[in-house]
């Protein structure tokens, strides 16, 4: 919605080629919108929800209403305002996971695939690492430490990492013998040069396909770590937390679970819709495959 | 063959010591006394000095692993704080429920995910292959723990077609263990079933389009034999590929599929371990799940021989 408002303020032509974008991309529109409107929901919390952690027991296990628009759960608390701040801590987990290790494995690749006697070494690491389920993985580092935000960034980070580094060093591999990295190193630039000039511009593309699927992965494990008492401190309003404290209320109260449950669900669909229309228009050779 | 076996059962090795060496240091670099860590907020100096000793934490550190990496290699996981029992015996206990699940949710969903994928890229482009991929991003987009709550309410709670949860054990009946456990291989196949299918019909639509498929149309071979025999059988190698990588998915959803519906499983006792910060069966189960994951896709790389005759090792 945002995006079509912006596009008809903007010179006529715009909208057109908006228009033709669309009709070429339409799971990248749709799924781009559809983020966009919960980042700015997310955004304008306080504005548009009450409190989150106001317990009412008077109101506790009330169904949807004009007063309460997504009922309300066991200690009286609205799911709705819930809700609403429960995509603060998808959107900046998802985001932040995806920012983190695409840094992190990009400059690991890099060296990996350029530097040939680090490779062999480096890929046994993040072979080690990708044997370890993700959710399990972020368990162990949960438990070890007091649970906060940032531990939770980091544990989700750690399994993606692996991931990228395949990927980037895969392309330096390719990249690495085309005639023109042949032509820089017999020109005389340095290593970081070539790496920077050269090598790297091939690496975005597939990067930024692999950023989304890895923001939808982040999210959904965010949630499930909540979910298992592994994740964000449970007072926090994530979508994880509530369907955990929600679970027992199921046959009474099932707008607790659903809501946030359907709330998360969109989210990643969103991420996920992206993704598949970013390679489908990045990576022709992937979305041949897919 | 034999000589490509063994030495890709000694390739495992580094991959599983690199497992090992990380789960060892998460421990132990850990901000604070790992000790003081597992002992928990209400913990005495007391019961701390008793965790530090049982678990060798006064020892240097390089002596703590090679002790630790000889017991693994004896398959000693070593001991669960709060059970007291050894982790490997924790694990033995409650193997059956999670193997089940595994085994009747890789079953049905590979069966249900190679279907919905042929038939997709038979019929590409039409209605039905529109809404085989729809499905596919939405199986890949529901966490596991919503589809669970979904088909409680509505098959258990509100139709009362299924328990809502539990686990009944194989020996007291086929039925009332299948009846146990077709709603959590649902929740927890969904995803699998998405990557499995997607898959499927790209490979089949690569396939479809070769020379050979043509000559067998022309020739005039049935469209279901043509289908399964020709075009199937040339795709298996990635489908295979994709369905062991697929493991990963399910170890992370059968945690979570468990504490969903109850079911005492290995995920169940991992779960229960979070709150105990009963660290050796996080770390036990990390182990036997990662050295199963490679393990797994071990098999599957030696099936390529199987079903392309081409590939020989």
């Amino acid at each position: 919605m945002t995006m079509v408002a912006t596009a008809r303020q903007a010179k006529p032509g715009a909208v057109a080629r908006f228009t033709v974008f669309a009709r070429r991309n339409p799971t990248i529109v749709l799924g781009a919108a559809l983020l966009a409107a919960m980042a700015v929901i997310a955004f304008v919390a306080p504005w548009i929800a009450g409190d989150a952690q106001l317990m009412a027991p008077i109101n506790r296990l009330r169904p949807p209403s004009a007063e309460f628009w997504f009922g309300t759960d066991h200690l009286g608390r609205d799911v709705y305002a819930r809700s609403v701040y429960g995509a603060r801590i998808s959107l900046i987990v998802g985001l932040s996971v995806a920012f983190v290790s695409v840094a992190v494995g990009l400059a690991i690749g890099l060296a990996a695939g350029y530097y040939r006697r680090l490779d062999g070494f480096v890929m046994r690491i993040m072979d080690g690492l990708m044997a370890i389920p993700a959710i399990l993985l972020a368990i162990a580092l949960v438990s070890l430490n007091k649970a906060s935000i940032g531990i939770v960034i980091v544990a989700i980070t750690i399994p993606e990492v692996p991931r990228v580094v395949r990927l980037v060093r895969s392309v330096v591999l390719t990249t690495r013998e085309q005639p023109f990295i042949e032509a820089a190193v017999g020109g005389g630039s340095r290593d970081l040069k070539i790496i920077a000039r050269h090598i790297l511009p091939s690496t975005i593309a597939p990067l930024i396909v692999q950023a989304t699927y890895i923001t939808a992965s982040a999210i959904l494990i965010e949630a499930a770590l909540s979910f298992l008492g592994a994740g964000v401190p449970p007072e926090i309003p994530t979508w994880g937390n509530m369907i955990a404290a929600s679970r027992l209320y199921l046959a009474g109260a099932p707008w607790s679970i659903f809501f946030p449950g359907a709330a998360l669900a969109l989210v990643v669909l969103a991420v996920n819709l992206m993704g598949d229309g970013l390679r489908d228009r990045l990576d022709p050779r992937l979305a041949r495959r897919m | 063959m034999i000589a490509y076996i063994v030495r890709r059962l000694l390739s495992m090795l580094p991959v599983m010591a690199v497992v090992a060496l990380f789960v060892f240091l998460l421990l132990h670099l850990a901000p604070g006394d790992p000790a003081a860590i597992i002992a928990g907020d209400n913990a005495t100096p007391a019961n701390i000095d008793a965790i530090r000793k049982a678990l060798g934490l006064d020892e240097p550190l390089w002596k703590q692993f090679l002790v630790w990496v000889a017991s693994l290699l004896r398959g000693d996981l070593g001991r669960s704080i709060f059970w007291g029992d050894p982790v490997t015996t924790l694990i033995a206990q409650r193997a059956q429920p999670t193997a089940s699940l595994a085994l009747t949710t890789i079953l049905v969903a590979v069966i249900i995910a190679i279907a919905l994928g042929v038939t997709a890229a038979a019929r590409a482009g039409t209605l039905l292959d529109r809404s085989v991929m729809a499905f596919a991003v939405m199986g890949f987009s529901v966490p596991v723990f919503v589809v669970g709550y979904v088909l409680i309410f509505v098959f258990a709670i509100q139709l009362r077609w299924l328990p809502v949860q539990g686990y009944t054990p194989l020996a007291e009946g086929v039925l009332p263990w299948l009846r146990n456990l077709t709603l959590p291989s649902i929740a927890l196949g969904m995803a699998y079933v998405a990557l499995i299918a997607r898959i499927t019909r790209a490979t089949m639509l690569d396939v479809l389009a070769e020379d050979y498929m043509r000559t067998a149309r022309a020739k005039g071979v049935a469209p279901r034999p043509m289908l399964l025999k020709h075009a199937l059988k040339n795709a298996a190698v990635p489908i295979v590929t994709v369905i062991g990588i697929g493991i990963a998915l399910l170890i992370g959803g059968v945690v979570i599929t468990e504490t969903v519906f109850n079911i005492p499983g290995i995920g169940r006792l991992v779960v229960d371990a979070i709150a105990r910060r009963d660290y050796p069966i996080i770390q036990g189960v990390i182990i036997m799940f990662s050295g199963l994951y490679v393990l797994v896709n071990l098999l599957v790389d030696l099936s390529y021989t199987l079903l392309d005759p081409r590939i020989r090792y």
